[in-house]
Formats: C-alpha cells, sequence, structure tokens
C-alpha cells in the first residue's frame, strides 16, 4: 500500500456519510451553546473532528484538495478578529467592553440571549478550524524512526 | 473527606509522572493526569449533596442547582490543557525530529 | 474609559497580522510597531496622570460580585509602562535580528500575543482571569523559545512547556482552594472574606500559589527552566522573558496577592526573605562559571530576582520601595545587556566569551552601551542598578535583619566580578576576532542606545521630587495592602 492513500473502502464509505452528520451535529451544538450544554468550544471540536475523519480515512493528499488549507488560515484569523470587532462594537454601543447589545429575546427561544449566539457561531469556527490546523500540521511531521 | 484525598492521590501520580519518566510522550500524559487532578478539585468544591446539574430548563429550579461557576472553570481550563497538550506535542515531534528518539537522557544538550 | 484597550490593541494586532499579513510581511512590523507604540503612549499617559487614583472596569457591564473586573491603580500603571518599554524596544531590535533568522508574520503575531498575556495578567482583578491571561503569555512565550528551530531550542522550549504547565496547575489548585473558601473569584472580594477563613487554609493557598508564582519567578529550588530557555530564545525575547515575563507574571502576582490580597501575614514574608537570599548568592555563583554570555546573563536574573524577593521580604515601605525600583531596573539593564548578547551573536556567530574580544573597535556603541548596563548590574554609582541595591541593603538594615544585608552585599560583590569577566573576556578581550559579516543596524543600535539613556535617567527617581510623583504612590498601593479593597470596591459602587 502507498502511503497517504488512507484506509480501506468500507472506511471510506462510511466516512462520506458520516462526515456530513458529524459536521450537522457541531453546528447543532453550536446553534444551542445558550440553551443546552455545548456552545462555541464543544461544537468547534466536533467540527474539526469531522474534518479529522476524512484526514485520516483518504489521507493528506485528497484532504488537501478537498479543503483549501490556506481558507481555512484566513476563516480561523478572519473569525478571531470578528470576535473582538463584536467586544468593540460593545463598547460604543453597550457601554463595555463585550456588553451586549442586542435585544436579548425570550428565554428557551432559538433566536435569543443577545450576542451570545454570534459570539458562540464565532468561536465554532475559530476553535474548529485550528484543531484541525494543529491535527493537520501535527500530522504532516514525520515520527517514524530512521525516515 | 475521602474524594478530596483521592483527587490529591491523583495529582501525586501525575506529579511522579512528571518527575520520574523518561519518555516525552508519557510526561505529556502526566501532565494530563495532573490537569485533571485539578479539574476534579475545582468539580468537587462546586459539589452540593443532593443537587443536580445547573443547567437552566424549563421545570428546573436554581436553588436545586450545584455551583455552576467552578464547572465554566473547568471548561476554560480544559481549552487551555488542550493548547498546553498540542504545544507540547507539537515540541516532542520536533524534538523526535531532531534527535530520533523520545528518550529524555538522550536529550541532553542543555546543561549547567 | 482606557483600560480594556490594554489588552484589545495588542490582541487585535496579533489577529489582523495573522490575517493580512499572511501574505505581506511588512504588514506585520508596521501593525506591531503602530500597536506597541500605541501602549507606550497609553500607559506613559496614564501613569503620569493618574498617580494614586484607583480605577476600575468591569467587563460586559457586568457588576463586581458576577463579572470580571480590570483594575488599574499606580502599581499597574508602573509595571504597564516597564513591560510597554522593554517591548518596545525589543520590537525594534527584533525588526533586524528576526530578519536574520527568519522573516516571519508568525513571531510579530507570537510577540503580540505575549505583550497581551502580560498586559492581561497585569490589569486584571480577577483570580481566574489572571490565570487565563498567564497561560497566553506562556504559550506564546513556549512558541517563541523554540522560533529559531534548532535542536537545543526545541529542548529548552520543552523544558520551559513542562514546568510551566506543572507551575500552572498548582496555580489552578491555589484558585480552586480560594473560591471554595471564600466563594468569589474577584481579588478584592477575596481579600474583603479572607480574614474570616481558617488559617490553615490561608497557609495551603499561600504555598500553592508561592509553589507556582515562584516557579514562573524562578526563585531559587524552582529555578532549574530559566537558564535553558531564556538563553535558547532569540536575543529579544530573551530580553522580554527575563526583562519582563518573569516579573510580570511571578513578582507582580506576589506583590498583589501576597500584600494586596492576603495582608502580608508573616510567614510568607520570612519565605520571601529566604528564598530571595538563596536566589541572590547561588544565582550568582552558578552565574560566575558561565562561558556562555546569554546563560551567564540568565543566572543573573535568577540572582536579581532574589534582590526583589528580599525588598519584598522585608516588608517595610523603604523594602518595597527597593522592590519596585530594583523590578524597573533590571528590566531596563538586563533586556540591554540581552540585547547586546544578541547583537554580539549576529556580529561574531558566537556566544562563548572565550572566542571573543576586540569588540571595542567591531561594535563600539554595543561595547558601549554593555559597559553602562554591566557597571548597573553591578551597582556601581551612579547608575541605577546601585541605588535600588542600596536602598534594599538599608532596608535590610533597619528592619534589624544584618545577615540578609551581608549576603546581599556578597552578592552584589560576585555580580561585579562576573560582570568583570564579561567586559575583560568579552568586550576588551585580546583575541582578534573576525566579524561575520553582519552588520548591526541604526534599529538595533537605536533599541541599546535607548535602554542605555533608560539605564541612566531611571536613577534621577531617587531624587526627592521626582520619587513623590513616580515611586512613592506605587509603593503607597502595595504598603497599604488592603486598603486595595476599599480603592477597588469604593470605586465601583461610585461609578
Amino acid at each position: 500500500m502507498q502511503q497517504n492513500d488512507g484506509m480501506t473502502l468500507i472506511v471510506k464509505t462510511v466516512t462520506r456519510i458520516s462526515v456530513w452528520m458529524i459536521l450537522l451535529y457541531g453546528i447543532y451544538i453550536i446553534f444551542h451553546g445558550h440553551l443546552s450544554p455545548g456552545g462555541g468550544f464543544a461544537g468547534g471540536v466536533i467540527i474539526a473532528l469531522a474534518f479529522l475523519n476524512v484526514l485520516l480515512a483518504y489521507g493528506r493528499k485528497f484532504t488537501s484538495d478537498w479543503l483549501n488549507i490556506g481558507f481555512l488560515h484566513d476563516l480561523e484569523s478572519a473569525s478571531a478578529t470578528l470576535f473582538l470587532v463584536i467586544g468593540i462594537l460593545g463598547i460604543s454601543i453597550g457601554g463595555a467592553f463585550l456588553a451586549n447589545f442586542i435585544t436579548k429575546g425570550e428565554l428557551f427561544a432559538l433566536l435569543s440571549a443577545g450576542t451570545i449566539l454570534p459570539l458562540n457561531i464565532i468561536i465554532g469556527i475559530k476553535v474548529g478550524m485550528s484543531l484541525f490546523l494543529v491535527a493537520w500540521v501535527l500530522a504532516g511531521s514525520k515520527t517514524v524512526k530512521g525516515e | 473527606m475521602i474524594v478530596y484525598l483521592l483527587c490529591f492521590v491523583l495529582l501525586l501520580v501525575g506529579l511522579y509522572g512528571v518527575l520520574t519518566k523518561r519518555d516525552l510522550i508519557k510526561i505529556i500524559l502526566s501532565i494530563g493526569i495532573l490537569g485533571y487532578a485539578v479539574n476534579l478539585l475545582l468539580i468537587l468544591f462546586a459539589y452540593r449533596k443532593g443537587s443536580i446539574y445547573p443547567i437552566l430548563a424549563k421545570g428546573k429550579e436554581v436553588s436545586q442547582m450545584v455551583d455552576p461557576l467552578p464547572q465554566a472553570l473547568v471548561l476554560t481550563s480544559i481549552v487551555i490543557e488542550l493548547g498546553t497538550t498540542a504545544m507540547l506535542v507539537a515540541l516532542a515531534i520536533k524534538l523526535f525530529e531532531k534527535y530520533q528518539t523520545f528518550d529524555i537522557t538522550q536529550i541532553r544538550r542543555l546543561k549547567g | 474609559m482606557i483600560l480594556p484597550y490594554y489588552i484589545i490593541i495588542p490582541l487585535l494586532a496579533a489577529f489582523l497580522i495573522s490575517l493580512i499579513a499572511g501574505k505581506k510581511d511588512n504588514w506585520a512590523v508596521i501593525l506591531s510597531v503602530i500597536a506597541v507604540s500605541a501602549l507606550l503612549i497609553l500607559s506613559l499617559f496614564s501613569f503620569i496622570s493618574m498617580r494614586d487614583e484607583t480605577i476600575t472596569y468591569s467587563m460586559s457591564a457586568w457588576s463586581i460580585p458576577y463579572g470580571i473586573v480590570l483594575v488599574q491603580d499606580a502599581l499597574t500603571s508602573f509595571i504597564l509602562v516597564m513591560v510597554s518599554i522593554i517591548s518596545f524596544t525589543s520590537l525594534i531590535f527584533s525588526i533586524q535580528y528576526i530578519r536574520h533568522l527568519s522573516m516571519d508574520w508568525k513571531y510579530y503575531s507570537l510577540f503580540m500575543l505575549l505583550v497581551t498575556g502580560m498586559n492581561g495578567v497585569i490589569i486584571t482583578g480577577d483570580l481566574f482571569n489572571l490565570y487565563v491571561f498567564m497561560e497566553i503569555a506562556l504559550f506564546s512565550a513556549f512558541a517563541l523559545v523554540a522560533y529559531g528551530s534548532k535542536a537545543e531550542e526545541f529542548e529548552a522550549a520543552f523544558k520551559y512547556a513542562v514546568m510551566g504547565s506543572v507551575s500552572s496547575f498548582l496555580i489552578l489548585a491555589g484558585i480552586a482552594v480560594t473560591y471554595s473558601a471564600t466563594s468569589t473569584l474577584t481579588m478584592a472580594k477575596v481579600a474583603e472574606v479572607l480574614p474570616a477563613v481558617d488559617q490553615k487554609v490561608i497557609f495551603w493557598i499561600g504555598a500553592l500559589f508561592i509553589a507556582g508564582f515562584g516557579l514562573k519567578a524562578a526563585a531559587m529550588p524552582f529555578h532549574a527552566w530559566l537558564p535553558d530557555a531564556h538563553s535558547s530564545a532569540p536575543a529579544p525575547i530573551s530580553s522580554m522573558l527575563s526583562g519582563v515575563l518573569i516579573k510580570a507574571l511571578g513578582i507582580y502576582v506576589m506583590l498583589r496577592i501576597f500584600y494586596n490580597v492576603f495582608n502580608a501575614p508573616e510567614i510568607f514574608m520570612k519565605i520571601f526573605l529566604v528564598l530571595g537570599t538563596i536566589s541572590i548568592i547561588v544565582g550568582v555563583f552558578l552565574a560566575i562559571g558561565q562561558w556562555d554570555m546569554k546563560r551567564l546573563l540568565a543566572y543573573h536574573s535568577i540572582s536579581q530576582i532574589g534582590y526583589i524577593l528580599l525588598g519584598m521580604g522585608i516588608a517595610t515601605p523603604l523594602g518595597i520601595l527597593g522592590a519596585v525600583f530594583h523590578l524597573f531596573n533590571h528590566a531596563i539593564f538586563k533586556s540591554l545587556l540581552f540585547y547586546n548578547a544578541g547583537s554580539v551573536e549576529m556580529a561574531l556567530g558566537t556566544r562563548d566569551l572565550r572566542k571573543m574580544g576586540n569588540l571595542m573597535k567591531l561594535l563600539p556603541i554595543t561595547s558601549q552601551t554593555s559597559l553602562i548596563a554591566s557597571l548597573s548590574i553591578s551597582g556601581i554609582p551612579p547608575f541605577n542598578g546601585f541605588f535600588s541595591k542600596l536602598i534594599i541593603i538599608i532596608a535590610a538594615l533597619q528592619a534589624g535583619l544584618p545577615w540578609y544585608a551581608v549576603f546581599a552585599i556578597i552578592g552584589s560583590l560576585l555580580t561585579l566580578a562576573s560582570f568583570m569577566k564579561v567586559q575583560r573576556y568579552g568586550f576588551k578581550g585580546e583575541t582578534a576576532v573576525e566579524s561575520s559579516g553582519n552588520k548591526i543596524g541604526w534599529r538595533m543600535n537605536a533599541a541599546m542606545i535607548t535602554l542605555a539613556v533608560v539605564c541612566i535617567l531611571a536613577s534621577l527617581m531617587v531624587v526627592p521630587g521626582i520619587k513623590e510623583v513616580t515611586l512613592d504612590p506605587v509603593v503607597k498601593v502595595i504598603a497599604d495592602k488592603t486598603e486595595y479593597i476599599q480603592l477597588v470596591l469604593g470605586g465601583m459602587n461610585g461609578n
């Protein structure tokens, strides 16, 4: 077997189906962060795991064709910057850094809790991208003796 | 009381691992154990007998819940621990690339 | 309200650098210089305008028992000024120095994160928030130590990372015990509740914090990581680590917690005295035998931290004055010495004192500034190091601790001896050495000259009249101990 070729057909087929479900679950966790356990970090980790699944099953080359790694880098930095921008908006509108400036809505409604939801989404993107990129970079190094 | 003692024992296990193990990966795992011990300590401090998880849902009363703040702290500390582990693993991999070994007795260019 | 901007500015710069400068490297330099100079102006402005006021700021507009509070008083602004001066000169020094290693935006991004972490630790009034910012500073420090990608650097960084994580967990355990004893994490509130807490619990917390922050400050039994990490890092980072990081994360936090929160219990002051004295003597003995210039400087950091701890342990206003003044002075001259070592390393390609020599002709500015810094650190009048050491020694004598004063004097003499070695072998040596061809640019020279000037000017801070506006408000904050509660909580109610 060649390296970087990924795993067997069974794993590949299962991954092809399951990766979307994992992604969806991650997005669900992110969007319900203000209502139930989870939130930006947990959801972001799940998203990263979905991508990681592809990396494990299909190998490095396929993944780098499928995902635009440079774009993920940009997305990561952009989400961090966006977080700060929302924080600064909080200064200008709400009077303090990260203060809430959107209506709080109704308790237990999906669109509620002011800035927490957008911040959760941003954190989810940030965590998902950075965790995947960390694993991506680490997986690229050689750890077998004598190579 | 016994749970706190066990928690302390876990902390000592982690510390023992950091101090005595010679393999880089085992040291990283020991640091993980150390972190779990401290997280467990935080959660134990928050516990109140007979209380439920601190999640606000319909029909749950706030007065019956355990202290939620340490749980939030633990989440943050888990995130930090993730960062620490990733950083340590990256350094260990780089060290392996340079020295072709994970044994710290053979990684000794700095001394004095 | 300028308080959150100490954190926002460097953080924004770090993220923008990774966003924009991934494509254009020059942007990284421009953005980080803008950010650091803005911080320098902000901190100088607030230090001059505030004096002994205390300003508080609630993050997210949550008031004190619920939210995180930022506190700025004279001590905070003093340390912020110190951090800003060193990070500004370090950045200027880096522009050329890092280009000679490798031109990379990642360096500047990490550098700004390091500044973020330190500013956050200094300005926060919340224990757990302090822990988080401390980790931010440490992560970037680990990465920056390993920045040169040589085997030794990874080794040093790994050692540093292991020690750093262990000490962080000890601190976190301390915070956990504090929370369980007082049910709050805001430092002022903790200080308010703490007198009612069982004495044994306070000893536990204090022991955990001394072990944790002592590791960060590299006081003597916890020093093992420092010489490796500080000598392996790139020179501007060495100066950031040795100059300000160990002080912001170690000494400043200990001052804040043990004086303002714990009300300076006798037993911990004794521990500081003993730790400080051991650090002074053992650090300088280890330093004197070194031939690697940066390693020698790193061991001196341990010894000089010992002086600060000694001043802290004396616990009279005069001792605190000495400690605070030495804190500032050490940041200035140690950073300057690390710049000197960096420029020598760049010009000659070696850090071994035996292979140096003839530097007066080769690197005139480096040699002159290193002379000033060496005289300063060894405590020769009229340089700043002399005054701060003198104050600490006088304070020790006045407090009836003559033996500690004797040890401090011995340490100072040995420091002088080891820097005579540096000057004799390194800068005035007879060996004719060839330059490796790397020219020291004007930016590196400018950074060194700036710090040398500050080194001389800083001794003016003890002159009556200037002392009242610079050092005295800082000492007042520390010596007033738990006045801090009223200052923070009172200011809160006023808003």
